[in-house]
């Protein structure tokens, strides 16, 4: 079915990553207007970020808006123990240790264009094992039509959550083809380290074909419901921010364009990237919205 | 403050003004140097381009504290106001400019589009071009040339600037926090002053 066009092989060795970033940093500072051809060549091999880009530059509310808070704030965290409540329309509905949850799910290492609604991109080598190969195990019954995700909620290590920026706790959901699709998958890990949690530790949602958004972190919870759950961004601005959240060029963002992107890492002077319909996973996906009104379920 | 102000003033009195530009464009030359060496994080152009935006709403905001520092506290810091306001005019072209340039790579089809249909873009371009003649009439002479009276009712558009730029900042933002509410407050205090004070000639 799903063939990976990225494999293991394709992941820069950190060594020769730090070497190239660099370099590149090294031509930056020398050559102001001859450093634009640098994202041209940026565009043609998918090289992932760096540890650094990945896990300095978050969005986790619960941790403050800013970019850096999660980095900042996240450390304080206690992942271990986790527990992950899997309830509604399941047939083994429990309070679940994580560890007892996820053990024997063998993970793999994707490699992913993450795309955020901000407008700007990473590519990201995950670490994690399809959503299916969870829900499969716990046992979806026939009625279930979606899965709800829940983020965990802790004041005492979470200065974001003890103001009403957001209606927490930070819910995601996803209609059941789509949780069951083989591009989604939960990561646990980054670069075949343990995931840090201000990337979502100890266990996320990624789901490269939509706005980064939807792809939860640090869930505690996981339900199959029938109706279609609760998703937070879309009920704090549903004109703004839509359940399905695929990218796509052609379906702007109110207030910005959502035609291009800018890729973290690519320097000062790189240029904006042309941002692809599923973003770049139309052959995977675009059969699940086959008879969709895109501009209207955004 | 009483005692405070005399002393403070002929303080003043003896310090020029020109150093102001010199100090005011040193956070500019920092960041264009931190973002060519890597120094503002993995994402420098936003980092430049809000850090840019921010100065020139503040520096703007500093201008407007002036007058008041002046008839409620007696502090006279006015030859201060022109270089804070033409500071605060570079910093806000600047970032004007960080977005053309460097956020949408000069993609003209797009910055036209975001200009006229993207409603935070089209007040904080409001509040840019609502700056621009008050800049081009700083100099000395065009107080002469303009006549006192329409040169003071020009530079009311300070206060329409501000505060486009003010809702500029809230616009942009995806959730509310302190530090919004916070230039919010601020903007809408200096504004506000200047509307009991109007009212009260």
């Amino acid at each position: 079915m799903w063939k990976p066009d990225l494999t293991r092989d394709d992941v820069t060795p950190e060594r020769i990553w730090l070497n190239r970033r660099r370099l590149i940093q090294a031509l930056g500072a020398g050559s102001l207007a001859g450093a634009l051809p640098f994202s041209a060549a940026a565009q043609e091999v998918l090289e992932p970020n760096t540890w650094e880009e990945i896990t300095t530059y978050n969005n986790f509310y619960e941790f403050g808006t800013d970019k850096g808070d999660p980095v900042r704030y996240a450390g304080a965290m206690q992942t271990q123990p986790w527990t992950v409540k899997v309830d509604g329309l399941v047939d083994n509905p429990g309070d679940y240790d994580l560890t007892d949850l996820i053990g024997d799910l063998p993970t793999e290492e994707r490699i992913y264009r993450f795309r955020c609604v901000e407008a700007w991109s990473m590519v990201i080598p995950w670490n994690g094992f399809e959503l299916r190969a969870l829900l499969e195990k716990v046992g979806v019954q026939d009625d279930a039509n979606y899965v709800a995700f829940e983020t965990a909620v802790l004041p005492e290590v979470m200065p974001g959550v003890r103001r009403p920026i957001l209606d927490w706790p930070y819910r995601e959901g996803l209609r059941m083809d789509e949780a069951m699709h083989p591009l989604t998958m939960l990561a646990t890990g980054i670069y075949g380290r343990l995931i840090p949690n201000q990337n979502g530790a100890p266990m996320r949602l990624v789901v490269p074909w939509k706005y980064g958004f939807k792809s939860i972190k640090s869930i505690v919870r996981i339900s199959l419901t029938a109706e279609r759950p609760y998703a937070t961004w879309e009920a704090s601005n549903p004109r703004e921010y839509g359940f399905y959240a695929n990218v796509n060029p052609e379906v702007d963002h109110p207030r910005w364009s959502q035609a291009s992107e800018r890729v973290i890492g690519s320097g000062l002077f790189a240029r904006r990237q042309d941002t692809l319909m599923f973003n770049g996973y139309a052959d995977q996906v675009a059969s699940l919205y086959e008879d969709m009104d895109l501009t209207v379920d955004f | 403050m009483q005692a405070v102000a005399p002393r403070l003033n002929g303080l003043v009195r003896q310090v020029p003004a020109w150093p102001l530009y010199v100090l005011g464009a040193l956070p500019g030359i920092w960041l264009v140097w931190a973002g060519i060496n890597g120094g503002l994080g993995v994402d420098p152009v936003k980092a430049m381009e809000h850090r840019a935006g921010l100065w020139g709403l503040q520096f703007l905001l500093a201008s407007l504290c002036i007058t008041p520092l002046l008839r409620l506290g007696r502090v006279n810091l006015m030859k201060f106001r022109k270089p804070l306001g033409l500071i605060g005019f570079g910093y806000v072209t600047f970032h004007f400019l960080i977005w053309m340039a460097l956020d949408l790579s000069l993609r003209w089809g797009e910055i036209g589009a975001d200009l006229i249909k993207r409603p935070y873009i089209v007040v904080g371009f409001l509040g840019f071009l609502a700056l621009t003649p008050l800049a081009a009439t700083s100099w000395g002479g065009a107080k002469r040339w303009l006549g006192t009276q329409a040169w003071c009712r020009l530079h009311r558009l300070v206060y329409v600037a501000v505060i486009l730029g003010a809702v500029h900042f809230v616009m942009q933002a995806k959730v509310w926090t302190m530090e919004i509410i916070a230039y919010l407050a601020v903007t809408g205090g200096l504004v506000g002053l200047r509307l009991i004070w109007l009212r009260s000639w």
